[in-house]
């Protein structure tokens, strides 16, 4: 957020870097089912982030100790390979891996019927293949689409994008350069059907206009990745089904 | 006395008080508690600070050494935020590596100072792409009774801001008050039932489903958030955060100065 640039983010039509308008997402492509292992599983692009995410589980907790005897407890990990970014970033988690594990984690709870599972664990895997900003927002779509594809009961899917600010005005999925030189970030989730925030961060500096327009701009925006969502599961099965048909 | 664990007895009263508007503590839902913060309390630091709310208390210090700028900020100053959750401060926190909370709390308080702009670390320069001042913020909680996030952050400003850079203990010239701009405060609230409360005490921590973290700057402007918990919050629930978080980072700000 802090950086200094000359680049003209957006121009004077309002037409940013990449081509797109102030609301508009870069392409998402998102496709569930894509591990053979992982009981669930689930690759996201947006723009040039490539994000997988896989689901194994319910299954034993361990370390023991973390068990909860009234529900399962979903434990999240959130990794950038180590080509994923411009210098090599050093692999093994560090203190933002963590937090964002952690607040990954903590949404996807609130969706999760983790009741009906008691003393289980679920493992969420997030890696980032490559990271163009909005990392944590594409790797919180793709676990939730993995964890449908688990078969796993929950209460909605939940789809997640940033919405931040550059060159003084509010813009929906920031890339790398808006967000390196832009004014502030806010990645945001919710549940599409209750429209309840799961996910909320924000940095940099808004007005209470700017920040109500960013809320509203992602909003929308998550119930336009909620179809895609939606579609890649129905793909996913669809193609499934066919299978079992010819198989017979 | 503090208890690791709550009372379904003691839970099912605070909640039903709220059902009312109560807390058990006799505050008003919107109300924080009663805050103290005392600066230069550590001479071995170049700034220090213990705050307390209600019974929550936490000491920052704040230590600066010259060191080498990072290859893309050449003529800025580094700043480090950590905290560690020992011990002493509560049964829960256990001795050791960071934990995952422990790191959360230092990255959102560290957001907040950061992102407000509070310290001018372009004047943190001593001989560009060479040598600038590192700023390390280092948070302890001492005893916990909910809501670090509020108190860490307010002891990091008050720190900050009383410090000296020890210039002359490292020949750079004479001692000076590290330059500050503004005054972010956190402001968190939590969500118990459809409840939203400011300042939540252990108790109320413990059974609030969500809580969302707002740092404002002296314009009032947004400058850091964070939402926590396992429980989500309404568009109309966010909303009333933002105005309580303004209203209440506006009352703090002034027993700052």
């Amino acid at each position: 957020m802090s950086g200094q640039s000359d680049l003209e983010l957006v121009n004077k039509k309002g037409i940013r870097l990449d081509g797109r308008k102030a609301g508009e997402l870069r392409n998402i492509k998102i496709e569930a089912g894509v591990l053979e292992n992982a009981d669930g599983s689930a690759y996201v692009e947006i723009g040039k982030n490539k994000v997988r995410a896989a689901v194994y589980g319910p299954r034993e907790c361990h370390p023991r100790h973390l068990q909860n005897p009234t529900k399962a407890i979903i434990q999240c990990k959130y990794n950038m390979m180590a080509f994923s970014v411009g210098d090599r970033k050093r692999p093994g988690p560090d203190r933002r891996s963590v937090e964002i594990s952690k607040i990954i984690a903590e949404a996807l709870e609130a969706v999760v019927l983790t009741e009906l599972y008691p003393r289980a664990s679920i493992d969420v895997y997030i890696e980032i293949l490559q990271a163009n900003a909005g990392t944590r927002c594409a790797g919180l779509t793709a676990a939730s689409v993995a964890l449908a594809d688990a078969g796993i009961p929950m209460r909605d899917i939940i789809p997640s994008i940033a919405v931040g600010k550059a060159d003084g005005k509010v813009l929906l999925d920031l890339n790398k350069e808006e967000d390196n030189y832009g004014q502030a970030d806010v990645p945001f989730a919710l549940i599409p059907k209750t429209n309840e925030i799961v996910l909320l961060q924000m940095d940099g500096n808004m007005t209470r206009e700017e920040f109500d327009t960013a809320v509203e701009m992602g909003v929308t925006a998550c119930h336009e990745i909620y179809a895609l969502q939606k579609d890649a599961l129905r793909r996913r099965y669809a193609s499934a089904l066919k299978e079992d048909v010819s198989d017979e | 006395m503090s208890r690791a664990v709550i009372s379904e007895i003691r839970k099912n009263h605070i909640i039903e008080m709220l059902k009312e508007g109560k807390r058990l503590d006799g505050r008003d839902l919107g109300d924080a508690r009663e805050i103290s913060i005392e600066t230069g309390v550590i001479e071995s630091a170049d700034g220090s600070a213990i705050v307390k709310y209600g019974k929550t208390e936490v000491i920052v210090g704040v230590k600066m050494i010259p060191g080498t700028p990072f290859a893309d900020t050449p003529g800025k100053g580094v700043l480090t935020t950590g905290a560690e959750l020992i011990p002493m401060a509560h049964p829960l926190f256990e001795s050791g590596p960071p934990s995952e909370d422990a790191i959360e709390l230092a990255r959102v308080v560290d957001r907040g100072i950061r992102e407000s702009g509070m310290v001018d670390v372009d004047k943190l320069c001593i001989k560009e792409g060479e040598e600038v001042w590192m700023c390390f913020v280092d948070i302890y909680a001492l005893d916990y009774d909910g809501n670090l996030f509020d108190a860490t952050s307010l002891a990091a400003v008050a720190a900050l801001k009383s410090a000296v850079i020890p210039a002359e203990q490292y020949g750079k010239g004479k001692n000076a008050p590290l330059p500050t701009t503004c005054i972010p405060v956190a402001v968190t609230i939590a969500k118990i039932g459809n409840t939203l409360i400011l300042d939540p005490n252990f108790d109320e921590e413990q059974i609030s489903s969500a809580r969302l973290t707002i740092t404002t700057d002296d314009n009032g402007n947004y400058r850091a958030m964070q939402k926590g918990g396992k429980g989500s919050m309404t568009l109309d629930e966010l909303t009333q955060c933002l105005d309580m978080s303004r209203d209440k980072g506006k009352e703090i700000r002034k027993i700052v100065g």
